[in-house]
Order: C-alpha cells, then structure tokens, then sequence
C-alpha cells in the first residue's frame, strides 16, 4: 500500500470529512485525539462513523487515530468505527507490544460481535513517546495487523525534554531508530508532520531528509502540504525509467538463458531487482489512484 | 457659469423630478453607498411617486427601497444585481411589476439603444468639480472605476452629480466629464469608505476551495490559451483569486506575458500586472484598496465603461477578446445553464453581473464551484433561474471533478488525455446526489417577479414568487 502521504483531519469538521478523499492524499486520517476537544469527542465519534457507514472514501485509504490507552475514550473510539470498516486504527501514544495486543484483541471483540472477518482491520501504531521509540520493534511486531509505524515527532520532543525544531536533530536518532524496526518487520515507516504550514521550502527538505533516511512516506497536517510531499515521495522518471529497463533486461536475460544479466555495464543482482519492482508497484499504484 | 445646486431637494427640483419617471443609479460604492437611498428618501419627501429605478445593482445597504415600494414612490425596478434583502422581498411579490434583470453589458447596451430609457441619473463621484468634471479615484470615498456610470451619464436625459469631495475646476484626471453633466450637488458623504472596497480580498485557505482553483487552473494550462497575449477575467473570491494565483505560478514557470485581465479588479491581479504578468489591466469595478491606488497611479490600469466592457450593441467590447473566464455559480444544470439569481430556494440573492456576458465573450469559460454547497448538489436537472445559458458554457470544475459542455468535444478530448478527472455532467449530478440526497423541487408557482434578459435584451427566464 503506497501512503506517501497521510493526511490528518480533524474529526469534528463534517466538511473535511467529506471532501478529505479530493485532497490528493494517499491516506486521510480521521482525528479522534488532538484535534478534537474533549466536550467534543462523542460527537467527533459520531461524525467519524456516519462519514464511514455513509461515504467512505474509495480514493484513499482511511485511518482513524483513536485516543491513548491511558484515557477512557479509546474503547468508544473503537466500537464506534471499527463496525464501519476503516482501513487501519492509529492508536496514539503506542508504549510498547502489549499496548498493540490490548487493542487488537478489543478490536478482535468488535469485529466478532459486528460480524466482521476478524483482522481485517489493521494498525499503525503512533509511536510518540521515548518508551515507544526504545520498544519500536517489540510494537511493531507485537501482532499480524501491525502495517507499519508512525514517528510522532511533536510528543516525542516533549517526552524528550528538549524543543522540537525545523532541522530536527533532536529526532534524528528515533527517526532512525522507527525505520529500522519496521523495515526489520518487513513494514514501512511514516514520518511525523512539518507543522509549518507556511513554510513550503522547509517541507521540502525536512521531506528529503525523511526519504533519505527510508521513511515511505510522512503524514500532513494541512492540505497545502500534501502535493509537495507527494512529490519528493515519488519516484522520479527516471526512476521509474530505469526499474522499467531492469526489468526488461532481467526478462531478457531469462529468455536468453543467461544467469548474469548487466545493464548499463553493471550487473543486476537481487537488491536492484527489488527496487525496481517496487518503484514500478508505486507507479502502477499513482497511475490507478485518483488523479493526485 | 456653475452648475452646483445647494442642495439635493434643488437639484432634484431643476432636474424635473416628476412622478412615472425613470431615474438611474451606479453601485461602484457598494455596500457602503448612501446616495440611492438619499435621493429616494428625498424624493419620497417631495411627494413623488411611481418611480422606476434603474441601478446597476442593489445591495443590503438598499434595504430601504422595500418601504419605498411598499409606499408606492417605487413602482419598478430594473438592476443587474441584487442582494439577498431586498432580492427576499421581491421574492415574496411586494413589487406588483417584475423586476427587470440584465447582464453588466446588456444594461450598457440597453441604454445604448434606447431600450432602457433613464430620465435623471444620479452619479455618485467620490469626487468632483462644480462643472461636473467626476472621477471615482480621488476623496474619502474613493471607489476607483466609474466603469458602469457612463452610460447612465451619456443615455440619460438629465444627469446630477452627488460628492462629497468638491475639488476646484478643473478636476484634471477625471473619469467622466462635464458635458455630460447637468447639475452638481456636495452632500456631507456619499458612502461608508469601510463598506464602498474591502481593505484587502484574500486568497481562500480552505482546502476544497483550493482544489477546485488547482483544477480549473489545470483547465487553463491544457485548453491552449495560456500563452503570450493570454487574457483573463476572474472573480473577487476568494477561490477566484486562487486560480488567478495558480494561473500565475504556470505564467512564471512558463515565462509567459499576458494581454490584460478584466473584471472585478483586486490586489492580486494588480500584482500580477506589476509583476509584469499582464501588460494591462481594463478595470471597469474595483473591489480592494489597492486596486483603487493602482487605478489612480499606474498607467497601465485602465478605466473602461460598461459598455466597452460587455455591451453588445456596441460595435465591440472587451468580453469579445477575451480567452478565460474564471465563474461562480449558485446552481447549475445537466444541460449547463447555470444560476446565479436565486438561491436554494427560489429566493432572489444575486444577478448576472458581467456572467452571462464573459460566458459569451470568452473564448474559454469555466464555471468554478464545489459539487455540494449547504447539503445541496450543485447540479440539478434543470436550474431554477437560467442566468446564462449553457451553450456559453465550457467547463464546470468541481472538486469531484470537471464536466465539459459536450459542444466542446476537443476539449473534452484533451483534459482526458492531460489526466484530468473529467466526468460527464450526469455523473457528477449523481455523485453530489448519493452523498447529499435529491434536493426536493422547489415550488415557485406564484406570479412572475422577475424577468431576466439576455445580454443581447431577449427573455431568457422569468422568477417566480414563491407562492
């Protein structure tokens, strides 16, 4: 699933809701935690859920944040949407792997009493405190819905005592750290939101350097932002011309009955072979979305 | 030789002022304009009655005409806009006669040819000298364009001047000049300059909005007319000036110097020209402040009337060079006709304005609009006021997608191949109606209220009241 952007919107906004799958985005986020005011999370609840039962996005995937698990609210998030089929729940504040087990076996409960294939609801954990960037991977693969992990940055710098800034040095090493976890999962790694709306030049970098450092993709918190991180998310076409012509070479070497195959005076191992699948998958994966 | 008056009651009185007469007014001062409501208070003073007003738009400010009517010292009324409170009333038939509704070019073009005959105009000229010489650029009333006062002034039998900003003979930059004029009258003020232009129009940040400007800006680049000479009209919207932004960024991108655009004129489109990205700007209303100092600064952005705007009788107008049209609608319909006169539900709220003219005159016209506005579809099957007609109609952008008038089929062809979400017009109607519902039918059976005429003066549509 290519989410080089997840968007974040505020589920208490009926006109978000329902306009969230035009934004461009590859992913939207349905807010049941920050963004919502406490006096005002049974009815974001129930926004959430009608906007799920009635018009479900068929653009985009949709991924509900619900509430920490140390707060009352988690449970009602979850038997509210759960019935309603969103494609991931994004518990916040992930601790640890028995945090991802406590969910999962309440969301296991929902989905049985609603007469849901149970499972069929997966989990990106928000992994946003320092307990949870030291136990990434213990959450990560703490159980079979787990799709990836979310690098929080704005709780973790807290969590961190120290002030969260543009370059992001401060949360370099947990970056590194979530990437590393998922991808020994087999998943991918999200990254936290540039919350400068304004800023557009130092989304593109703070993007850059998330991609670099292997993040598939990075969550935004305004719309503006969504084209921009797409973009540096995607690959370029040359890019995507290469992986074409690796996997033309490789064919042609298999119709040549060659076990070596170089391109451009280089040989083609596996690692290379991956790659361009996977570039070309994104590529089949923007050409059939909706037009970005 | 002077031709001030000392007061409006003396040159309501030299003017001849008399019941059953047609008297005319310009709306450059918007929802800040005091005079409209001066002259007919005074007027109701005097005893007069049977009027038939002709103003180029009505506003909320206007609200007092409703008693004027109710008292019979209104007995028509002919505009090219009018706003929700005084459109309400009219809705609920307290005006026996139907209002007469034209487009921008076609109240010009009325005049013109003597369709729309006006006894006495009264022009506010924020400012003025004792000959008449008006500018609308100068004094704490400053509007900027007179655009829609020359005709009232060239057509009408009489014309009287209203300031509140005397300034000694002769008024060297003015707009209008004197031998137009009969009568000049200095008032304490003719407007609340807080209410006459926004201090600033601001690009929307709402995010639907915006996807809808991206698109229709997508529109624009793949339609082929977006190359050196481009010209262009847009709103004051805040969605419009989105485009107008978006259109600038593939101009900079491109290096690509337009003609001129038109229209309502902004801060934004002021820029544009500054920035190089226009050569001119033809300004016949200004919306902002800083249109207003532009007007009155910058050589390059030019004053021009109703007429050579849009009117169709003259021999040409700037509507008939146009390429791009960037519109609004409140309503539009599977076969593109779209409203802008009523709202939901039958109640007049708005007007043609320069609508159905730019339609017309554009070479390309895109109808902007998100697919549901108020829990409604935006498109219906048939339009409640047809306020332009659909065979000037290129494009609707939604953010659900674009519909292409199938008269267009190239242009069709080309989005599609550009990978731009088009959608048949049908299908758009159908998605806003699974996510909204089928609005009931509306029931304006009642008696017709208003008749909305075609630029070129020929019965487009009549509103009815709403029982």
């Amino acid at each position: 699933m290519m989410r080089r952007t997840m968007l974040f919107l505020p589920g208490n906004a009926p006109n978000m809701l329902i306009n969230g799958d035009v934004l461009g985005a590859d992913s939207i986020i349905f807010d049941l935690e920050d963004a919502v005011a406490p006096d005002e999370k049974d009815a974001a609840r129930i926004l959430v859920r009608n906007t799920l039962k009635y018009q479900k996005p068929t653009a985009c995937e949709t991924i509900i944040r619900i509430n920490p698990l140390d707060t009352q609210e988690w449970r009602a998030d979850l038997e509210e949407v759960i019935p309603c089929r969103p494609d991931l729940i994004m518990p916040a504040k992930a601790g640890c792997g028995q945090d991802i087990k406590v969910v999962a076996d309440y969301m296991a409960q929902i989905e049985e009493q609603a007469g849901i294939q149970v499972g069929s609801t997966g989990i990106l954990p928000l992994v946003e405190t320092v307990l949870g960037v030291e136990k990434a991977f213990e959450i990560a693969s703490a159980h079979r819905r787990v799709a990836g992990l979310f690098l929080g940055g704005e709780d973790l710098t807290a969590d961190l005592h120290c002030k969260r800034t543009k370059e992001g040095q401060e949360i370099f090493y947990a970056r590194s750290r979530i990437v590393c976890a998922a991808r020994a999962c087999g998943l991918d790694a999200y990254d936290t939101p540039f919350t400068d709306v304004e800023d557009m030049q130092g989304l593109v970098k703070d993007s850059q350097l998330a991609r670099s450092l292997g993040f598939s993709g990075k969550a935004v918190i305004s719309p503006r932002h969504v084209e921009t991180v797409n973009a540096v998310f995607s690959p370029a076409p040359e890019e995507i011309q290469y992986a074409r012509d690796v996997v033309e070479a490789i064919e042609e070497g298999k119709r040549q009955g060659k076990g070596a195959v170089s391109l451009r005076g280089k040989m083609i191992d596996a690692p290379i072979v991956k790659r361009a699948m996977q570039i070309l998958d994104m590529e089949r994966q923007m050409m059939g979305g909706d037009f970005q | 030789m002077s031709k001030l008056v000392s007061s409006l009651k003396e040159a309501i009185i030299a003017a001849g002022l008399k019941d059953h007469m047609t008297i005319s007014f310009h709306h450059h001062l918007r929802n800040g304009d005091y005079v409209l409501n001066m002259v007919l208070a005074k007027a109701a003073e005097m005893g007069i009655r049977d009027l038939n007003v002709n103003a180029s738009s009505l506003f909320d400010v206007h609200e007092p005409v409703i008693g004027h009517i109710k008292n019979q010292v209104v007995t028509g009324l002919e505009v090219n806009y009018m706003g929700q409170k005084v459109g309400r009333a009219i809705s609920e038939g307290i005006l026996e006669k139907p209002v007469i509704f034209r487009s921008h070019g076609g109240r010009a073009g009325d005049m013109e040819n003597g369709s729309a005959k006006v006894d006495i105009a009264f022009i506010a000229a924020p400012c003025a000298d004792n000959m008449g010489n008006m500018s609308g650029k100068y004094g704490p009333s400053a509007c900027g364009s007179l655009g829609y006062a020359f005709s009232d002034a060239m057509y009408a039998d009489k014309v009287v001047v209203i300031t509140d900003y005397l300034v000694p003979y002769p008024l060297q930059d003015c707009s209008i000049p004197e031998g137009y004029v009969d009568y000049v009258v200095c008032v304490d003020k003719i407007g609340d300059a807080s209410r006459i232009v926004s201090g600033t129009t601001r690009i929307t940040r709402d995010p639907v909005g915006l996807r809808i400007a991206w698109l229709a800006s997508q529109v624009v680049k793949h339609s082929g007319y977006l190359k050196d000479g481009f010209s262009f009209q847009t709103g004051a919207g805040g969605a419009s000036l989105a485009v107008a932004k978006y259109v600038e960024e593939m101009m900079e991108k491109e290096k690509i110097t337009g003609s001129f655009c038109m229209g309502g004129i902004t801060g934004y489109l002021v820029s544009m020209m500054e920035k190089g990205y226009f050569e001119t700007i033809l300004d016949v209303q200004c919306f902002d402040l800083s249109a207003v100092a532009s007007i009155r600064e910058n050589k390059r952005h030019r004053e021009i009337s109703a007429s050579r705007y849009a009117s169709p009788a003259a021999k040409s107008s700037a509507v008939d060079s146009l390429d791009v049209v960037i519109l609004g609608a409140t309503q539009a319909d599977t076969d593109f006709h779209v409203n802008v006169h009523t709202d939901s539900n039958g109640n007049i709220m708005g007007g043609s304005g320069g609508h159905s003219d730019t339609a017309q005159g554009a070479k390309l016209s895109i109808v902007a609009a998100p697919l549901i506005r108020a829990r409604l579809p935006l498109i219906a099957d048939k339009v409640l006021c047809r306020s332009t007609p659909g065979e000037t109609i290129d494009v609707i952008v939604t953010q659900r997608g674009i519909a292409v008038n199938p008269r267009n089929q190239e242009l069709r062809e080309t989005l599609v191949r550009a990978g731009l979400p088009v959608k048949d017009i049908q299908e758009l109607k159908k998605i806003a109606e699974d996510m909204a519902g089928v609005p009931k039918e509306v029931a304006c059976k009642g008696r017709t209220v208003a008749k909305v005429l075609y630029r070129d003066g020929t019965l487009l549509d009549t509103i009815q009241a709403k029982s």
